[in-house]
């Protein structure tokens, strides 16, 4: 092996695959082995009798609807409010010197902590999830648009202003599209922490979900359940992942070439 | 009445965290005429990218005062086209698109902006990479798309901080023909920075040399040449005398940097 050096494409993906086959391989060795106790964890084939189970009779595709439609619900709202104010905290410093502390100081309290909270603000219906989701998502994606946009290469902008460019040119035709990769980039990880906060905000006073599902589950030691909803949240991440990076490959095919 | 006069301009930055505070220029007095192509010569740190920077309005003199037509220079403005030692094209546009970008932000109509581009682009010799990225192109293409960039915004000064610097020798050359060819072609007033004497010479009517730090005017050098100007202008015992001349001028001060440090 060499540093740095790429590898073909198809080695890649097979690679990737490689380790799925492998982790699969020894949870079904632990358990299926008879080396770890079934109370404590399923092994692979009852894990899939589960969650068919789960489909089949216990309406598992309404839960995922209703978990998918909080996450993205929430952080879009959060995305909403978040982006805008990012980038004039990074565009104008002013901006940026009166919302950063608390903006910084905020994103260090615990969406979870504030369940609770939002209980009694909200009740247990469904804008308390979004709201635990809006909390977690947006103080961090207005500080990391912010740098993004904040870190726009000097020289470019200079260049722009010797072109004529107005402020708002500057604005909008360079600090815009030179932060677009980078916004990108941020709301693709902060979904993933999203996912986090809907299951939190599941696992506690709810009546519906994924999370909801894991929390009966339990009640029942039921482990493949769990492992079952578990794995559903990752493919899912996996998927909107996907879609993300296929998209930003797209729109910006300028910072990849 | 001069295209450009730069009167007693001065540039002082202030201390860091209590130091003493750094000339990087002091006064200077320049009168640029139209259609001069100037180049200013000097050692590195010798205050001429920040003259040149005052000239373009992105940086204020602390002293005096810069007038382009009789007007006072306060900000930058399309007026005055710059190019830069660093690689500036905006890496989200093409070749084209970076090339109308001062004309886009103008509202020209688009069949207009392509008409220039167009033009600026046979110029520059990069007919067939309308459409490239400029992460596609060699560092020689993507300074003249610099240059087709700031000329097509028709500037009545064109400003260059050492926009070759970073090419190698034999791009150079080539490119310091590119550029006089287009001014010989266009006839515009040029203010070019750099270190390199046998550069200086070749492209300029009028060398301005430059003292170590803290910068000041030290000779100021009539290059009477013919036009157009080929390469083997370089091997003539006129050019060479010249070049004599001014190593001279610019050993002196390279020393003062050197015994300084």
């Amino acid at each position: 092996m060499t540093p740095l050096k790429p590898i073909a494409p198809g080695r890649k993906a097979a690679l990737g695959i490689a380790f799925f086959v492998v982790f699969v391989a020894v949870w079904a060795a632990a358990t299926l082995g008879g080396f770890v106790s079934k109370t404590f964890l399923a092994d692979p084939l009852t894990m899939l009798r589960e969650g068919w189970d789960l489909f089949a009779k216990f309406g598992f595709a309404g839960d995922i609807a209703i978990t998918v439609w909080r996450v993205l619900g929430g952080f879009l709202l959060a995305a909403v409010c978040a982006v805008p104010l990012g980038i004039a905290m990074g565009a104008y410093k002013p901006i940026e010197a009166f919302f950063e502390p608390f903006v910084s100081f905020a994103r260090y309290l615990p969406a979870s902590a504030f369940i609770p909270l939002l209980i009694l603000w909200a009740g247990i219906g469904e804008l308390q999830k979004l709201l635990v989701i809006f909390i977690g998502s947006f103080f961090q994606l207005v500080l990391m648009v912010a740098v993004a946009v904040g870190s726009t290469r000097r020289d470019l902008v200079e260049a722009a202003y010797t072109l004529g460019a107005s402020a708002r040119g500057v604005v909008r035709r360079v600090l815009l599209p030179s932060a677009a990769p980078a916004i990108a980039e941020t709301l693709r990880l902060v979904l993933g922490w999203a996912w986090t906060y809907v299951i939190v905000a599941e696992l506690i006073g709810a009546s519906s979900g994924i999370g909801h599902m894991i929390t009966d589950s339990q009640a029942l030691l039921n482990t493949g359940q769990i492992i079952f909803g578990i794995i559903v949240i990752g493919v899912i991440g996996l998927i909107s992942d996907f879609g993300f990076k296929w998209a930003n490959q797209r729109l910006f095919p300028w910072s990849l070439a | 009445m001069s295209k450009l006069a730069i009167e007693d301009v001065g540039r002082t930055f202030p201390g860091v965290r209590g130091g003493k505070p750094t000339v990087a220029l002091e006064p200077v007095s320049l009168r640029v005429e139209d259609n001069d192509f100037i180049t200013i010569l000097g050692p590195s740190g010798c205050g001429k990218s920040t003259l040149l920077r005052i000239v373009a309005g992105l940086d204020t003199p602390s002293t005096g005062r810069v007038m382009l037509d009789g007007a006072r220079v306060v900000a930058p403005g399309a007026d005055r086209g710059m190019v830069f030692q660093s690689y500036t094209l905006f890496p989200w546009l093409t070749v084209r698109e970076n090339i109308c970008f001062g004309l886009r932000e103008k509202g020209m109509p688009q069949k207009e902006q392509r008409e220039i581009a167009a033009h600026y682009i046979g110029r520059i010799g990069l007919a067939g990479f309308e459409n490239h990225y400029p992460k596609m192109l060699s560092g020689g293409m993507q300074q003249r798309t610099a240059i087709a960039r700031a000329l097509a915004n028709d500037p009545k000064i064109l400003l260059l901080d050492e926009p070759f610097g970073a090419l190698d020798n034999q791009t150079r050359a080539l490119m310091q023909e590119l550029l006089l060819g287009i001014w010989e072609a266009e006839k515009k007033t040029v203010l070019f920075v750099t270190h390199d004497i046998e550069e200086a010479i070749f492209m300029a009517g009028r060398v301005v040399v430059m003292s170590a730090r803290p910068g000041r005017i030290k000779a100021d050098v009539a290059v009477d040449l013919p036009h157009p100007r080929h390469y083997t202008l370089k091997t003539t015992p006129e050019f060479s005398a010249l070049k004599a001349r001014l190593t001279e001028e610019i050993r002196v001060e390279a020393l003062k940097v050197a015994v300084a440090a």
